[in-house]
């Protein structure tokens, strides 16, 4: 940019007019936004390093054929802790994925925006997902587990986390509708279809990859959670869940328990734990982006 | 809202005569109630919250006078006789916050400009989804980071014995900080992409370099939409639970020094909670009451910050 020359200057004045002291404060800006984001990537990899040197000596079968211990590392797994998380994830999705779908429904297809409580339900949903987790584990505390009497059981954990992600879920799968285009949606009406058929043989088709990514990544937001389910009294267990009023642990609670004792053992276990959970992590974010990068339709 | 024209349309078709209806469809109808009914399970969702927080929170203020909590400089509710002054947790909140906040706001926006304004298409499409695993790694992995290798870091390189101690606040707030940068970045960058490229244009036109026109115009140009980005960074901060509770502290302290321990609202919640406290007595109350307190903060927060980004929607889209 700083090449152009105004017009009518004489050549030897062109010298004068190319900056000089610029391109540093320039280049010193650019290193600084370079700066920014190296702290961000330095700092991920610093942490996955961490725990993989720290962790991967524990990394064995023994983590998921053995239960949890606080007083034995040698002998000590994760079952318990492993088993917990897939059976109470399981029941988040079934309760969060449909709920979430149908409100994302609701809202594109059906709600008037000009009426109050339709735009009450958006701004609603905005706040929940910013409302911090710990809080949702007091409702889930005071309603689920003492109010309905549950105690810290998988469908305590479940309900509590689904609500936790609702919003997630929501908000994906409203983009995800309003990704397909209005000529889909007057064509199969021009055909007849009533709105239901529509929404259902044209709409949601066409907008299931998209749903698919955001559930994924909602749950893998509620897998890493640790902070509702310590409100909900989620403590350490020893036996693997057998239906959804049994108690369970998850591997972030188990993480917290092993991280906060002193022994090396422990913290140890704790890198393991955290290895095992970021593999689940990464499963679950791959098939979202392969999800996304296959099945995606382009109109 | 297209779709209720068309319905106008078919009902005029119909009292043509032809075209009219056969039967009655109650499924549609039967669809409506569902969608609706499943719409409503957030708002319930608020309405319960705010319940389960009230109900409690006012029975413990018949107890324990408002003026007492709000500006007590004591918390011991496990004390006889006990302390319900909550200003020590509100100075580690702050403290912590101050701190992630000190980080994720200058270098969240950094990021954000250098995403929007300066990288190439391909670098975009690598550094973006490598910023948001940060977003994605479970806050007690960092708060395991933050106590067995930050704040061992930070020791070898103190000049005192004492501090850091192995509960601190600076470094719970850095590594809180540290999640946080992708929530103010990814906010930021929607914000700078949504200013119209006519304006940089304009700029360059007049012979701003890159940097002028990042900081002088997409910047102030977007500016609603990074406060938003700023005060729901500020919000998680406030929010996050594990980190602080596992790096930071579980005892309350008043100072203004970050390498003493503090106990943040969260913490003081996450812990007592995990306690087998009996339902119905004080202490039990005290969650409901500082977790109001939290809820309400919070919600100012994320009010502003909506209404932060409906403005800069309704400037430039």
């Amino acid at each position: 940019m700083s090449s152009i020359i105004v017009s009518g200057k004489p050549p030897t004045e062109r010298p004068a007019l190319q900056t000089t002291g610029e391109p540093l404060k320039e280049r010193a800006f650019k290193w600084l936004l370079w700066g920014c984001m190296a702290i961000g990537i330095v700092t991920l990899v610093t942490l996955l390093t961490y725990m993989l040197v720290k962790g991967l000596p524990r990394l064995s079968t023994q983590l998921v054929t053995n239960m949890p211990s606080q007083v034995n590392p040698d002998t000590a797994g994760a079952q318990s802790a492993i088993a917990g998380t897939l059976w109470v994830m399981t029941f988040t999705a079934l309760f969060a994925i449909p709920v979430g779908i149908l409100s994302a429904i609701y809202l594109e297809e059906y709600a008037d925006t000009e009426r109050w409580w339709n735009r009450l339900i958006e701004v609603n949903l905005l706040n929940l997902a910013a409302v911090p987790s710990i809080v949702f584990g007091i409702l889930g505390l005071a309603f689920i587990s003492r109010g309905l009497g549950f105690g810290p059981t998988i469908i305590t954990g479940a309900l509590t986390l689904g609500l936790l992600v609702l919003p997630v879920v929501v908000i994906a799968s409203r983009e995800a509708i309003r990704a397909v285009p209005r000529s889909i949606r007057m064509g199969s009406l021009a055909l007849g279809a009533t709105k239901w058929q529509t929404i259902w043989r044209q709409v949601l088709p066409a907008s299931v990859p998209g749903m698919a990514t955001g559930s994924i990544l909602a749950l893998s937001r509620a897998i890493g959670e640790a902070a509702p389910l310590i409100m909900l009294g989620v403590s350490f267990v020893t036996f693997t869940p057998d239906g959804l009023f049994s108690r369970f642990t998850t591997l972030p609670v188990q993480i917290y328990r092993w991280g906060s004792l002193p022994q090396a053992a422990f913290q140890e276990l704790a890198a393991a734990a955290s290895i095992v959970l970021l593999l689940l992590l990464l499963v679950m974010n791959s098939i979202a982006i392969l999800i996304r990068n296959k099945m995606q339709t382009r109109w | 809202m297209s779709t209720l024209t068309v319905d106008k349309h078919a009902a005029a078709a119909g009292a043509e005569g032809f075209l009219r209806q056969q039967r009655a469809r109650h499924g549609e109808k039967l669809v409506y109630v569902v969608l609706l009914v499943s719409a409503l399970v957030s708002v319930a969702t608020t309405i319960g919250i705010v319940f389960s927080l009230v109900v409690p929170a006012a029975q413990f203020f018949a107890e324990v006078p408002l003026r007492e909590f709000l500006f007590g400089t004591d918390w011991a509710p496990n004390f006889q006789p006990p302390s319900f002054g909550v200003i020590p947790l509100l100075v580690g909140t702050f403290l912590t916050t101050v701190i992630a906040c000190a980080i994720a706001l200058p270098v969240g926006l950094g990021a954000a400009i250098y995403l929007s304004e300066y990288a190439s298409d391909r670098a975009r499409k690598t550094l973006k989804p490598a910023l948001e695993v940060l977003a994605g790694i479970p806050t007690v992995v960092y708060g395991f980071f933050a106590l067995t290798f930050f704040t061992p870091l930070l020791k070898v390189f103190s000049p005192s014995e004492n501090l850091p101690g192995t509960f601190n606040a600076f470094s719970a707030g850095v590594i809180m900080g540290v999640m946080i940068i992708p929530t103010v970045a990814s906010l930021s960058e929607d914000a700078m992409a949504a200013v119209p490229s006519g304006l940089r244009q304009g700029a360059f036109a007049l012979g701003s370099n890159k940097r002028q026109v990042s900081t002088r115009v997409v910047v102030p140009a977007a500016l609603s939409g990074i406060a938003a980005a700023f005060i729901l960074g500020i919000s998680r901060a406030v929010g996050e639970t594990m980190i602080v509770t596992m790096a930071a502290g579980l005892q309350p302290n008043i100072t203004l020094n970050p390498f003493e321990f503090v106990e943040t609202m969260t913490a003081y919640i996450a812990s007592s909670a995990g306690g087998d406290i009996a339902t119905g007595s004080t202490v039990y109350k005290t969650i409901f009451a500082v977790g109001l307190l939290l809820f309400i903060i919070t919600f100012v927060m994320n009010m502003i910050s909506i209404r932060l980004v409906r403005k800069y929607r309704e400037v430039y889209e």
